[in-house]
Protein backbone atom coordinates (compact mmCIF):
# COMPACT_ATOMS: atom_id res chain seq x y z
CA UNK A 1 0.00 0.00 0.00
CA UNK A 2 2.72 2.26 1.10
CA UNK A 3 4.61 1.76 -2.30
CA UNK A 4 1.45 3.17 -3.90
CA UNK A 5 1.30 6.56 -2.05
CA UNK A 6 4.73 7.12 -2.41
CA UNK A 7 4.71 7.54 -6.06
CA UNK A 8 3.06 11.14 -6.85
CA UNK A 9 0.00 10.89 -7.93
CA UNK A 10 -1.55 12.80 -10.99
CA UNK A 11 -4.01 14.72 -10.08
CA UNK A 12 -4.37 17.19 -12.97
CA UNK A 13 -3.08 16.55 -16.27
CA UNK A 14 -3.58 17.73 -19.46
CA UNK A 15 -2.53 16.58 -23.00
CA UNK A 16 -2.35 17.97 -26.41
CA UNK A 17 -4.20 21.21 -25.12
CA UNK A 18 -4.67 23.76 -28.01
CA UNK A 19 -6.52 26.67 -28.22
CA UNK A 20 -6.74 29.40 -30.95
CA UNK A 21 -7.99 32.87 -30.81
CA UNK A 22 -9.58 33.45 -34.52
CA UNK A 23 -6.47 31.91 -36.13
CA UNK A 24 -4.16 33.05 -33.74
CA UNK A 25 -2.73 29.82 -31.86
CA UNK A 26 -2.43 30.99 -28.33
CA UNK A 27 -1.68 27.73 -26.59
CA UNK A 28 -0.48 24.98 -28.83
CA UNK A 29 0.31 21.03 -27.47
CA UNK A 30 0.55 21.50 -24.25
CA UNK A 31 1.02 18.68 -22.23
CA UNK A 32 0.99 19.23 -19.09
CA UNK A 33 0.81 16.78 -15.05
CA UNK A 34 0.38 18.14 -11.99
CA UNK A 35 1.18 15.97 -9.11
CA UNK A 36 -0.11 15.40 -5.24
CA UNK A 37 1.65 17.36 -2.69
CA UNK A 38 4.31 19.20 -5.58
CA UNK A 39 4.43 22.56 -6.34
CA UNK A 40 4.51 23.02 -10.41
CA UNK A 41 5.63 26.33 -11.80
CA UNK A 42 4.56 27.45 -15.69
CA UNK A 43 7.16 29.73 -16.68
CA UNK A 44 7.70 32.06 -20.05
CA UNK A 45 8.22 35.00 -21.25
CA UNK A 46 5.26 37.43 -21.82
CA UNK A 47 2.69 36.62 -23.91
CA UNK A 48 4.02 33.05 -23.82
CA UNK A 49 0.16 31.72 -22.80
CA UNK A 50 0.20 31.03 -18.95
CA UNK A 51 -2.71 32.73 -18.31
CA UNK A 52 -4.35 31.15 -21.24
CA UNK A 53 -3.19 27.53 -20.27
CA UNK A 54 -4.42 28.48 -16.60
CA UNK A 55 -8.17 29.82 -18.29
CA UNK A 56 -7.90 26.43 -20.08
CA UNK A 57 -7.49 24.54 -17.20
CA UNK A 58 -10.00 25.59 -15.11
CA UNK A 59 -12.38 25.69 -17.96
CA UNK A 60 -13.03 29.12 -18.09
CA UNK A 61 -11.88 29.14 -21.23
CA UNK A 62 -12.82 25.89 -23.47
CA UNK A 63 -9.99 24.64 -25.61
CA UNK A 64 -9.68 23.94 -29.57
CA UNK A 65 -8.80 21.08 -28.88
CA UNK A 66 -6.88 18.24 -26.48
CA UNK A 67 -7.93 16.79 -23.43
CA UNK A 68 -7.77 18.01 -19.35
CA UNK A 69 -8.39 14.97 -16.70
CA UNK A 70 -9.06 15.91 -12.94
CA UNK A 71 -8.63 13.24 -10.82
CA UNK A 72 -8.92 10.59 -13.53
CA UNK A 73 -11.78 12.29 -14.22
CA UNK A 74 -12.29 13.95 -17.79
CA UNK A 75 -13.44 17.73 -17.44
CA UNK A 76 -12.17 18.75 -21.17
CA UNK A 77 -16.53 19.94 -21.64
CA UNK A 78 -17.50 20.47 -17.72
CA UNK A 79 -18.46 24.04 -16.89
CA UNK A 80 -16.42 26.09 -14.50
CA UNK A 81 -18.00 26.63 -11.54
CA UNK A 82 -18.69 22.65 -11.53
CA UNK A 83 -14.47 22.40 -11.91
CA UNK A 84 -14.14 24.15 -8.84
CA UNK A 85 -16.77 22.02 -7.10
CA UNK A 86 -14.78 19.29 -8.16
CA UNK A 87 -11.48 20.50 -6.42
CA UNK A 88 -9.72 22.82 -8.63
CA UNK A 89 -9.77 26.27 -7.38
CA UNK A 90 -7.37 28.83 -8.88
CA UNK A 91 -6.95 32.29 -8.00
CA UNK A 92 -6.64 35.02 -10.04
CA UNK A 93 -3.47 37.44 -11.78
CA UNK A 94 -5.99 40.89 -11.13
CA UNK A 95 -6.97 40.31 -7.38
CA UNK A 96 -10.51 38.70 -7.25
CA UNK A 97 -11.97 40.15 -4.27
CA UNK A 98 -15.57 40.98 -3.10
CA UNK A 99 -14.77 44.97 -2.74
CA UNK A 100 -17.85 46.05 -0.96
CA UNK A 101 -17.82 43.29 1.69
CA UNK A 102 -15.78 42.54 4.44
CA UNK A 103 -12.97 40.73 4.66
CA UNK A 104 -14.46 38.04 7.18
CA UNK A 105 -17.52 37.97 4.29
CA UNK A 106 -14.82 37.43 1.50
CA UNK A 107 -13.71 34.13 3.07
CA UNK A 108 -17.43 33.31 4.28
CA UNK A 109 -18.67 33.44 0.53
CA UNK A 110 -16.34 30.53 -0.12
CA UNK A 111 -17.06 28.84 2.62
CA UNK A 112 -21.24 28.85 2.20
CA UNK A 113 -21.41 26.38 -0.20
CA UNK A 114 -19.37 23.78 1.50
CA UNK A 115 -21.35 23.93 4.25
CA UNK A 116 -24.98 24.18 2.16
CA UNK A 117 -25.91 27.42 3.28
CA UNK A 118 -25.87 28.96 -0.31
CA UNK A 119 -29.68 28.72 -1.40
CA UNK A 120 -31.35 29.74 1.99
CA UNK A 121 -32.93 32.74 0.80
CA UNK A 122 -35.65 32.85 4.08
CA UNK A 123 -33.36 32.02 6.64
CA UNK A 124 -31.35 35.22 8.37
CA UNK A 125 -27.51 36.13 7.88
CA UNK A 126 -27.15 35.31 11.71
CA UNK A 127 -26.51 31.52 10.48
CA UNK A 128 -23.52 32.54 8.34
CA UNK A 129 -22.20 32.91 12.18
CA UNK A 130 -21.50 29.36 12.09
CA UNK A 131 -18.59 29.87 9.33
CA UNK A 132 -17.06 32.44 11.36
CA UNK A 133 -14.00 29.93 13.18
CA UNK A 134 -13.58 28.38 9.99
CA UNK A 135 -13.14 31.66 8.44
CA UNK A 136 -11.24 33.28 10.99
CA UNK A 137 -8.66 30.38 11.52
CA UNK A 138 -8.36 31.11 7.76
CA UNK A 139 -7.60 34.84 7.88
CA UNK A 140 -4.87 34.03 11.20
CA UNK A 141 -2.88 31.85 8.44
CA UNK A 142 -2.64 34.53 6.13
CA UNK A 143 -2.11 37.21 8.74
CA UNK A 144 -5.51 38.90 7.91
CA UNK A 145 -7.01 38.66 11.05
CA UNK A 146 -6.70 42.25 12.09
CA UNK A 147 -8.85 43.47 8.98
CA UNK A 148 -11.60 40.89 9.42
CA UNK A 149 -14.55 44.10 9.84
CA UNK A 150 -12.37 45.92 6.84
CA UNK A 151 -13.72 46.44 3.23
CA UNK A 152 -12.21 44.02 1.40
CA UNK A 153 -11.61 46.94 -1.13
CA UNK A 154 -10.07 48.98 1.26
CA UNK A 155 -7.08 46.93 1.50
CA UNK A 156 -3.49 47.29 0.21
CA UNK A 157 -2.57 45.53 -3.00
CA UNK A 158 -0.47 42.81 -1.25
CA UNK A 159 -3.35 42.58 1.00
CA UNK A 160 -6.07 41.67 -1.22
CA UNK A 161 -4.05 39.16 -3.00
CA UNK A 162 -3.31 37.26 0.03
CA UNK A 163 -7.26 37.50 0.76
CA UNK A 164 -7.88 36.41 -2.74
CA UNK A 165 -5.25 33.08 -1.17
CA UNK A 166 -6.84 33.10 2.13
CA UNK A 167 -10.37 32.63 -0.01
CA UNK A 168 -9.03 29.86 -2.32
CA UNK A 169 -8.32 28.00 0.39
CA UNK A 170 -11.42 28.18 2.04
CA UNK A 171 -12.26 25.67 -0.56
CA UNK A 172 -10.29 23.11 0.40
CA UNK A 173 -8.54 22.16 -3.21
CA UNK A 174 -7.17 19.05 -3.90
CA UNK A 175 -5.16 21.54 -6.78
CA UNK A 176 -4.53 24.59 -6.59
CA UNK A 177 -4.08 27.36 -9.33
CA UNK A 178 -1.93 30.37 -8.10
CA UNK A 179 -1.55 32.90 -11.53
CA UNK A 180 1.36 35.07 -10.55
CA UNK A 181 0.45 34.89 -6.55
CA UNK A 182 3.55 37.42 -5.88
CA UNK A 183 3.01 39.75 -8.69
CA UNK A 184 3.50 43.20 -7.44
CA UNK A 185 4.38 42.86 -4.27
CA UNK A 186 6.76 44.07 -1.90
CA UNK A 187 9.99 41.85 -0.56
CA UNK A 188 8.51 40.86 2.73
CA UNK A 189 4.68 40.23 1.43
CA UNK A 190 6.73 37.82 -0.89
CA UNK A 191 8.16 36.11 1.76
CA UNK A 192 4.47 35.66 3.56
CA UNK A 193 3.42 34.35 0.37
CA UNK A 194 5.98 31.79 -0.09
CA UNK A 195 5.42 30.36 3.05
CA UNK A 196 2.09 30.21 2.94
CA UNK A 197 2.30 28.21 -0.71
CA UNK A 198 4.90 26.00 0.92
CA UNK A 199 2.36 25.25 3.85
CA UNK A 200 -0.61 24.50 1.51
CA UNK A 201 1.15 22.59 -0.59
CA UNK A 202 1.81 19.44 1.65
CA UNK A 203 -1.63 17.78 1.22
CA UNK A 204 -2.32 18.98 -2.13
CA UNK A 205 -1.02 19.66 -5.52
CA UNK A 206 -0.20 23.47 -6.35
CA UNK A 207 0.43 24.44 -9.91
CA UNK A 208 1.75 28.23 -9.89
CA UNK A 209 2.70 31.04 -13.28
CA UNK A 210 5.53 33.28 -11.42
CA UNK A 211 7.68 35.30 -13.08
CA UNK A 212 10.13 36.38 -9.52
CA UNK A 213 12.51 33.01 -10.70
CA UNK A 214 13.96 33.42 -6.97
CA UNK A 215 10.20 32.57 -6.25
CA UNK A 216 9.97 29.60 -8.47
CA UNK A 217 13.94 28.36 -7.22
CA UNK A 218 12.98 28.51 -3.67
CA UNK A 219 9.38 26.52 -4.11
CA UNK A 220 9.04 24.47 -7.13
CA UNK A 221 10.32 20.96 -7.48
CA UNK A 222 8.70 21.28 -11.22
CA UNK A 223 8.93 23.64 -13.99
CA UNK A 224 7.37 23.59 -17.18
CA UNK A 225 8.41 26.87 -19.50
CA UNK A 226 6.11 27.76 -21.67
CA UNK A 227 7.02 29.64 -24.98
CA UNK A 228 5.12 30.99 -28.09
CA UNK A 229 2.14 28.88 -26.28
CA UNK A 230 4.21 25.51 -26.75
CA UNK A 231 5.75 23.41 -24.09
CA UNK A 232 9.97 24.33 -24.95
CA UNK A 233 11.28 22.45 -21.19
CA UNK A 234 10.05 20.95 -18.63
CA UNK A 235 11.89 19.41 -15.60
CA UNK A 236 13.53 20.54 -12.29
CA UNK A 237 14.92 23.56 -11.57
CA UNK A 238 18.29 22.37 -12.01
CA UNK A 239 17.20 20.40 -15.71
CA UNK A 240 15.28 23.48 -16.91
CA UNK A 241 17.88 26.07 -16.32
CA UNK A 242 20.45 24.73 -17.31
CA UNK A 243 18.29 23.98 -20.45
CA UNK A 244 20.25 25.92 -23.20
CA UNK A 245 16.90 27.14 -25.41
CA UNK A 246 15.86 28.05 -22.28
CA UNK A 247 18.85 30.15 -21.19
CA UNK A 248 18.49 32.33 -24.38
CA UNK A 249 14.78 31.94 -24.64
CA UNK A 250 14.27 33.40 -21.05
CA UNK A 251 16.80 33.10 -18.31
CA UNK A 252 20.23 33.43 -20.13
CA UNK A 253 20.85 37.05 -18.96
CA UNK A 254 19.16 37.03 -16.14
CA UNK A 255 19.56 33.80 -14.08
CA UNK A 256 21.88 30.58 -13.32
CA UNK B 1 -16.53 42.83 18.41
CA UNK B 2 -17.63 39.37 18.47
CA UNK B 3 -19.63 39.22 15.22
CA UNK B 4 -18.81 41.90 12.91
CA UNK B 5 -20.40 41.39 9.96
CA UNK B 6 -20.94 43.73 6.77
CA UNK B 7 -24.21 44.42 7.94
CA UNK B 8 -23.11 45.44 11.24
CA UNK B 9 -20.06 47.44 10.12
CA UNK B 10 -22.53 49.63 8.65
CA UNK B 11 -25.92 49.30 10.64
CA UNK B 12 -23.56 51.48 13.00
CA UNK B 13 -24.19 54.13 11.11
CA UNK B 14 -27.26 53.90 7.96
CA UNK B 15 -28.71 51.08 10.41
CA UNK B 16 -29.96 53.46 13.10
CA UNK B 17 -31.08 55.92 10.16
CA UNK B 18 -32.93 52.92 8.64
CA UNK B 19 -34.51 52.09 11.58
CA UNK B 20 -36.25 55.00 12.74
CA UNK B 21 -37.15 55.54 9.16
CA UNK B 22 -39.25 52.47 9.10
CA UNK B 23 -40.90 53.04 12.86
CA UNK B 24 -41.83 56.18 11.23
CA UNK B 25 -42.85 55.60 8.03
CA UNK B 26 -45.08 52.54 8.88
CA UNK B 27 -47.03 54.57 11.63
CA UNK B 28 -47.19 57.44 8.73
CA UNK B 29 -48.50 54.60 6.19
CA UNK B 30 -51.13 53.77 9.02
CA UNK B 31 -52.28 57.06 9.85
CA UNK B 32 -52.00 58.61 6.22
CA UNK B 33 -55.40 57.31 4.88
CA UNK B 34 -57.18 59.70 7.47
CA UNK B 35 -54.94 62.94 5.74
CA UNK B 36 -54.36 61.48 1.95
CA UNK B 37 -56.73 60.29 -0.54
CA UNK B 38 -56.12 56.82 -0.15
CA UNK B 39 -56.24 55.88 -3.97
CA UNK B 40 -53.47 58.03 -4.28
CA UNK B 41 -51.62 56.26 -1.41
CA UNK B 42 -52.53 52.83 -3.05
CA UNK B 43 -51.26 53.15 -5.98
CA UNK B 44 -47.74 54.53 -4.11
CA UNK B 45 -47.85 51.72 -2.47
CA UNK B 46 -48.03 49.05 -5.51
CA UNK B 47 -45.27 50.77 -6.98
CA UNK B 48 -43.26 51.45 -4.28
CA UNK B 49 -43.59 47.36 -3.93
CA UNK B 50 -42.68 47.50 -7.63
CA UNK B 51 -39.60 49.10 -7.32
CA UNK B 52 -38.80 47.16 -4.30
CA UNK B 53 -38.91 44.09 -6.46
CA UNK B 54 -36.81 45.30 -9.40
CA UNK B 55 -34.21 46.47 -7.08
CA UNK B 56 -33.49 43.19 -5.58
CA UNK B 57 -32.28 42.11 -9.48
CA UNK B 58 -30.43 45.53 -10.16
CA UNK B 59 -29.67 46.55 -6.40
CA UNK B 60 -28.54 43.26 -5.14
CA UNK B 61 -28.04 40.83 -8.06
CA UNK B 62 -26.42 43.72 -10.64
CA UNK B 63 -29.21 42.77 -13.26
CA UNK B 64 -30.93 45.35 -15.06
CA UNK B 65 -33.92 44.44 -16.89
CA UNK B 66 -35.78 46.51 -19.29
CA UNK B 67 -38.83 43.77 -19.16
CA UNK B 68 -40.58 44.04 -15.93
CA UNK B 69 -43.43 45.59 -17.37
CA UNK B 70 -44.60 42.31 -18.27
CA UNK B 71 -44.53 41.05 -15.05
CA UNK B 72 -46.24 43.49 -13.34
CA UNK B 73 -48.97 44.20 -16.18
CA UNK B 74 -49.09 40.05 -16.69
CA UNK B 75 -50.18 39.48 -12.95
CA UNK B 76 -52.68 42.09 -13.20
CA UNK B 77 -54.34 40.89 -16.31
CA UNK B 78 -54.20 37.23 -14.67
CA UNK B 79 -55.78 38.54 -11.49
CA UNK B 80 -58.11 40.60 -13.44
CA UNK B 81 -59.67 38.00 -14.95
CA UNK B 82 -59.84 35.32 -12.39
CA UNK B 83 -61.76 37.89 -10.61
CA UNK B 84 -63.71 39.27 -13.11
CA UNK B 85 -64.50 35.97 -14.78
CA UNK B 86 -64.07 33.13 -13.16
CA UNK B 87 -65.08 35.04 -9.85
CA UNK B 88 -62.07 34.28 -7.45
CA UNK B 89 -61.88 35.49 -4.17
CA UNK B 90 -59.15 38.57 -4.36
CA UNK B 91 -56.44 36.30 -2.36
CA UNK B 92 -56.41 33.14 -4.91
CA UNK B 93 -56.94 35.88 -7.78
CA UNK B 94 -53.82 38.15 -6.41
CA UNK B 95 -52.12 34.47 -5.98
CA UNK B 96 -52.83 33.71 -9.42
CA UNK B 97 -50.99 36.38 -10.66
CA UNK B 98 -47.98 36.16 -8.43
CA UNK B 99 -47.44 32.84 -10.16
CA UNK B 100 -48.00 33.58 -13.64
CA UNK B 101 -45.66 36.32 -13.01
CA UNK B 102 -43.03 33.99 -11.38
CA UNK B 103 -43.93 31.43 -14.66
CA UNK B 104 -43.39 34.25 -17.20
CA UNK B 105 -39.92 35.32 -15.05
CA UNK B 106 -38.74 31.94 -14.88
CA UNK B 107 -38.75 31.71 -19.11
CA UNK B 108 -37.50 35.14 -19.64
CA UNK B 109 -34.83 34.98 -17.22
CA UNK B 110 -33.88 31.65 -18.91
CA UNK B 111 -32.78 33.44 -22.00
CA UNK B 112 -31.30 36.22 -20.33
CA UNK B 113 -28.88 35.33 -17.79
CA UNK B 114 -27.00 33.83 -20.97
CA UNK B 115 -26.41 37.47 -21.66
CA UNK B 116 -24.85 40.25 -19.65
CA UNK B 117 -25.34 43.77 -18.86
CA UNK B 118 -26.25 45.78 -22.35
CA UNK B 119 -27.37 42.27 -23.86
CA UNK B 120 -29.05 41.07 -21.23
CA UNK B 121 -31.59 44.35 -21.06
CA UNK B 122 -32.05 44.08 -25.01
CA UNK B 123 -33.41 40.14 -24.12
CA UNK B 124 -35.59 41.37 -21.40
CA UNK B 125 -36.89 44.25 -23.70
CA UNK B 126 -37.39 42.48 -26.76
CA UNK B 127 -39.06 39.26 -24.31
CA UNK B 128 -41.79 41.91 -22.42
CA UNK B 129 -42.22 43.64 -25.99
CA UNK B 130 -43.14 40.32 -27.50
CA UNK B 131 -45.48 39.62 -24.57
CA UNK B 132 -47.00 43.35 -24.72
CA UNK B 133 -48.01 42.37 -28.12
CA UNK B 134 -49.54 39.09 -27.33
CA UNK B 135 -51.56 40.72 -24.83
CA UNK B 136 -52.69 43.11 -27.59
CA UNK B 137 -53.44 40.82 -29.72
CA UNK B 138 -54.84 37.98 -27.12
CA UNK B 139 -58.75 37.55 -26.30
CA UNK B 140 -58.52 37.19 -22.87
CA UNK B 141 -56.94 40.40 -22.35
CA UNK B 142 -59.86 42.79 -24.00
CA UNK B 143 -56.76 44.13 -26.31
CA UNK B 144 -57.16 48.06 -26.45
CA UNK B 145 -59.78 47.96 -24.18
CA UNK B 146 -58.75 45.96 -21.11
CA UNK B 147 -60.20 44.28 -18.20
CA UNK B 148 -62.17 47.05 -16.19
CA UNK B 149 -64.84 46.74 -13.99
CA UNK B 150 -62.85 43.61 -12.23
CA UNK B 151 -64.30 43.10 -8.52
CA UNK B 152 -62.61 43.44 -5.19
CA UNK B 153 -64.57 40.97 -3.87
CA UNK B 154 -64.57 40.26 -0.39
CA UNK B 155 -60.86 38.96 1.23
CA UNK B 156 -61.18 35.29 2.34
CA UNK B 157 -64.49 35.67 2.71
CA UNK B 158 -64.65 37.79 5.58
CA UNK B 159 -63.50 41.84 5.07
CA UNK B 160 -65.23 43.30 1.93
CA UNK B 161 -62.78 45.08 0.27
CA UNK B 162 -65.18 47.49 -1.24
CA UNK B 163 -65.09 49.45 2.42
CA UNK B 164 -61.96 52.29 1.76
CA UNK B 165 -60.06 51.65 4.58
CA UNK B 166 -60.28 47.73 4.08
CA UNK B 167 -58.78 47.92 0.86
CA UNK B 168 -56.07 50.20 1.93
CA UNK B 169 -55.46 48.29 5.19
CA UNK B 170 -55.38 44.91 2.63
CA UNK B 171 -53.16 47.38 0.70
CA UNK B 172 -50.51 48.09 3.03
CA UNK B 173 -50.38 44.65 4.52
CA UNK B 174 -49.49 42.98 1.31
CA UNK B 175 -46.93 45.79 0.59
CA UNK B 176 -45.28 45.44 3.91
CA UNK B 177 -44.71 41.79 3.47
CA UNK B 178 -43.75 42.53 -0.32
CA UNK B 179 -41.07 44.61 1.26
CA UNK B 180 -40.20 42.38 3.88
CA UNK B 181 -39.83 39.28 1.66
CA UNK B 182 -37.40 41.09 -0.45
CA UNK B 183 -35.50 42.65 2.72
CA UNK B 184 -35.41 38.76 4.34
CA UNK B 185 -34.10 37.24 0.20
CA UNK B 186 -31.33 40.72 0.36
CA UNK B 187 -30.09 39.44 3.83
CA UNK B 188 -30.17 36.01 4.14
CA UNK B 189 -26.99 33.64 2.71
CA UNK B 190 -28.60 33.32 -0.75
CA UNK B 191 -28.56 36.75 -0.80
CA UNK B 192 -24.80 37.09 0.26
CA UNK B 193 -24.27 34.75 -2.60
CA UNK B 194 -25.96 37.09 -4.74
CA UNK B 195 -24.02 40.10 -4.10
CA UNK B 196 -21.11 38.57 -4.41
CA UNK B 197 -22.01 37.87 -8.26
CA UNK B 198 -22.90 41.67 -8.29
CA UNK B 199 -19.31 42.20 -6.96
CA UNK B 200 -17.01 39.82 -9.29
CA UNK B 201 -19.07 37.23 -10.95
CA UNK B 202 -15.63 35.22 -12.36
CA UNK B 203 -14.51 35.05 -8.73
CA UNK B 204 -18.30 33.73 -7.48
CA UNK B 205 -17.43 31.20 -10.60
CA UNK B 206 -14.12 30.37 -9.51
CA UNK B 207 -15.83 29.60 -6.20
CA UNK B 208 -17.70 26.82 -7.57
CA UNK B 209 -21.23 28.99 -7.69
CA UNK B 210 -23.22 28.03 -10.90
CA UNK B 211 -23.67 31.44 -11.25
CA UNK B 212 -26.51 31.07 -14.03
CA UNK B 213 -28.78 29.37 -11.61
CA UNK B 214 -28.67 32.27 -8.39
CA UNK B 215 -29.43 34.75 -11.19
CA UNK B 216 -32.33 32.77 -12.50
CA UNK B 217 -33.34 32.31 -8.84
CA UNK B 218 -33.31 35.75 -8.32
CA UNK B 219 -34.80 37.00 -11.38
CA UNK B 220 -38.18 34.41 -10.81
CA UNK B 221 -38.40 36.00 -7.18
CA UNK B 222 -38.04 39.46 -8.29
CA UNK B 223 -40.47 38.81 -11.39
CA UNK B 224 -42.99 36.83 -8.86
CA UNK B 225 -42.72 39.82 -6.20
CA UNK B 226 -43.39 42.32 -8.78
CA UNK B 227 -46.29 40.50 -9.77
CA UNK B 228 -47.56 40.97 -6.48
CA UNK B 229 -47.60 44.50 -6.86
CA UNK B 230 -49.24 44.35 -10.37
CA UNK B 231 -51.89 42.12 -9.00
CA UNK B 232 -52.63 44.06 -6.10
CA UNK B 233 -52.81 46.98 -8.10
CA UNK B 234 -55.66 45.16 -10.80
CA UNK B 235 -57.85 44.38 -7.58
CA UNK B 236 -56.94 48.11 -6.40
CA UNK B 237 -57.94 49.80 -9.39
CA UNK B 238 -60.22 47.07 -10.75
CA UNK B 239 -58.78 46.84 -14.24
CA UNK B 240 -56.03 45.32 -15.83
CA UNK B 241 -54.58 47.48 -19.15
CA UNK B 242 -51.74 47.70 -21.75
CA UNK B 243 -50.43 50.71 -20.22
CA UNK B 244 -49.21 48.55 -17.23
CA UNK B 245 -47.16 45.82 -19.76
CA UNK B 246 -46.09 48.41 -22.54
CA UNK B 247 -42.49 49.27 -22.24
CA UNK B 248 -42.55 52.63 -20.66
CA UNK B 249 -43.83 51.16 -17.38
CA UNK B 250 -40.55 49.37 -17.51
CA UNK B 251 -38.98 52.56 -17.83
CA UNK B 252 -40.42 54.13 -14.92
CA UNK B 253 -39.11 51.52 -12.59
CA UNK B 254 -36.03 51.58 -13.72
CA UNK B 255 -36.14 55.59 -12.94
CA UNK B 256 -37.75 54.97 -9.71
CA UNK B 257 -35.27 52.99 -8.32
CA UNK B 258 -32.58 55.01 -9.55
CA UNK B 259 -33.72 58.04 -8.31
CA UNK B 260 -34.77 56.79 -4.88
CA UNK B 261 -31.01 54.97 -4.74
CA UNK B 262 -30.47 51.61 -6.45
CA UNK B 263 -29.18 48.91 -3.67
CA UNK B 264 -30.95 50.34 -0.67
CA UNK B 265 -34.26 48.80 1.01
CA UNK B 266 -35.77 52.57 1.31
CA UNK B 267 -34.42 54.00 -1.56
CA UNK B 268 -37.20 52.69 -4.60
CA UNK B 269 -39.93 53.10 -1.64
CA UNK B 270 -38.92 57.25 -2.18
CA UNK B 271 -38.36 57.06 -5.91
CA UNK B 272 -41.55 55.30 -6.50
CA UNK B 273 -43.65 58.12 -3.78
CA UNK B 274 -41.99 61.42 -5.67
CA UNK B 275 -42.56 60.16 -9.08
CA UNK B 276 -46.65 58.75 -8.28
CA UNK B 277 -46.75 62.05 -6.35
CA UNK B 278 -45.23 64.00 -9.11
CA UNK B 279 -47.41 62.16 -12.11
CA UNK B 280 -50.81 62.89 -9.72
CA UNK B 281 -49.83 66.67 -9.15
CA UNK B 282 -49.01 67.39 -12.79
CA UNK B 283 -52.04 65.33 -13.81
CA UNK B 284 -54.25 68.60 -13.82
CA UNK B 285 -51.93 70.55 -15.11
CA UNK B 286 -51.15 71.64 -18.43
CA UNK B 287 -47.19 70.81 -17.87
CA UNK B 288 -46.55 67.33 -19.27
CA UNK B 289 -45.67 64.77 -16.85
CA UNK B 290 -42.77 63.23 -19.06
CA UNK B 291 -40.68 66.40 -18.87
CA UNK B 292 -40.93 67.00 -15.37
CA UNK B 293 -39.62 63.49 -14.73
CA UNK B 294 -37.33 63.79 -17.14
CA UNK B 295 -36.20 66.55 -15.92
CA UNK B 296 -35.96 65.33 -12.43
CA UNK B 297 -34.07 62.35 -13.29
CA UNK B 298 -31.52 64.83 -14.96
CA UNK B 299 -30.77 66.58 -12.23
CA UNK B 300 -30.80 63.49 -10.17
CA UNK B 301 -28.24 61.38 -12.59
CA UNK B 302 -26.13 65.04 -12.29
CA UNK B 303 -26.10 65.83 -8.60
CA UNK B 304 -26.70 62.66 -6.63
CA UNK B 305 -25.91 59.39 -8.90
CA UNK B 306 -26.50 57.38 -5.81
CA UNK B 307 -30.35 58.40 -5.56
CA UNK B 308 -31.46 60.27 -2.66
CA UNK B 309 -31.38 58.23 -0.22
CA UNK B 310 -28.44 56.68 -1.70
CA UNK B 311 -26.93 59.87 -1.00
CA UNK B 312 -27.92 60.36 2.20
CA UNK B 313 -26.25 56.83 3.65
CA UNK B 314 -23.40 58.01 2.12
CA UNK B 315 -23.01 61.32 3.94
CA UNK B 316 -24.30 59.66 7.14
CA UNK B 317 -21.47 56.81 6.43
CA UNK B 318 -19.12 59.93 5.54
CA UNK B 319 -19.93 61.70 9.41
CA UNK B 320 -19.09 58.27 10.79
CA UNK B 321 -16.03 58.36 9.39
CA UNK B 322 -15.32 61.21 10.39
CA UNK B 323 -16.33 61.12 14.09
CA UNK B 324 -14.68 57.58 14.35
Amino acid sequence: MSAVNDVPRVVLSARGLRRDFQGFVAVNNVDLDVHHGGIHALIGPNGAGKTTVFNLLTRFLPPSAGRIELLGQDITHTPPAKVARMGLARSFQISAIFPHLTVLDNVRVALQRRRGLHVQFWRSLQVLNALTPRAEELLRSVGLEDARSQLAGDLSYGRKRVLEIATTLALDPKVLLLDEPTAGMGHEDVGTVTEIIRSVAKDRAVLMVEHNLDVVADLCDWITVLQRGEVLAAGDYRTVSQDERVRTAYMGTQHV
Amino acid sequence: MAELTLQEARAQTTGRVERILIVLGIVALIAAPFFVYPIFLMKMLCFALFACAFNLLLGYTGLLSFGHAAFFGGAAYFSAYAAKVWGWPPEAAILLGVLGAAVLGAVMGFFAIRRQGIYFAMITLALSQMFFFFCLQAEFTGGEDGIQGVPRGVLFGIIDLHVPLNIYYTVLAIFLIGVFAIWRIVHSPFGMILRSIRENERRAISLGYSVGNYKLAAFVMSAALAGLAGATKAIVFQFATLTDVAWQMSGEVILMTLLGGIGTMVGPIVGAGLVVALQNTLATSEFPVTIATGIIFMICVLLFRRGIVGELYARALRRGNNKG
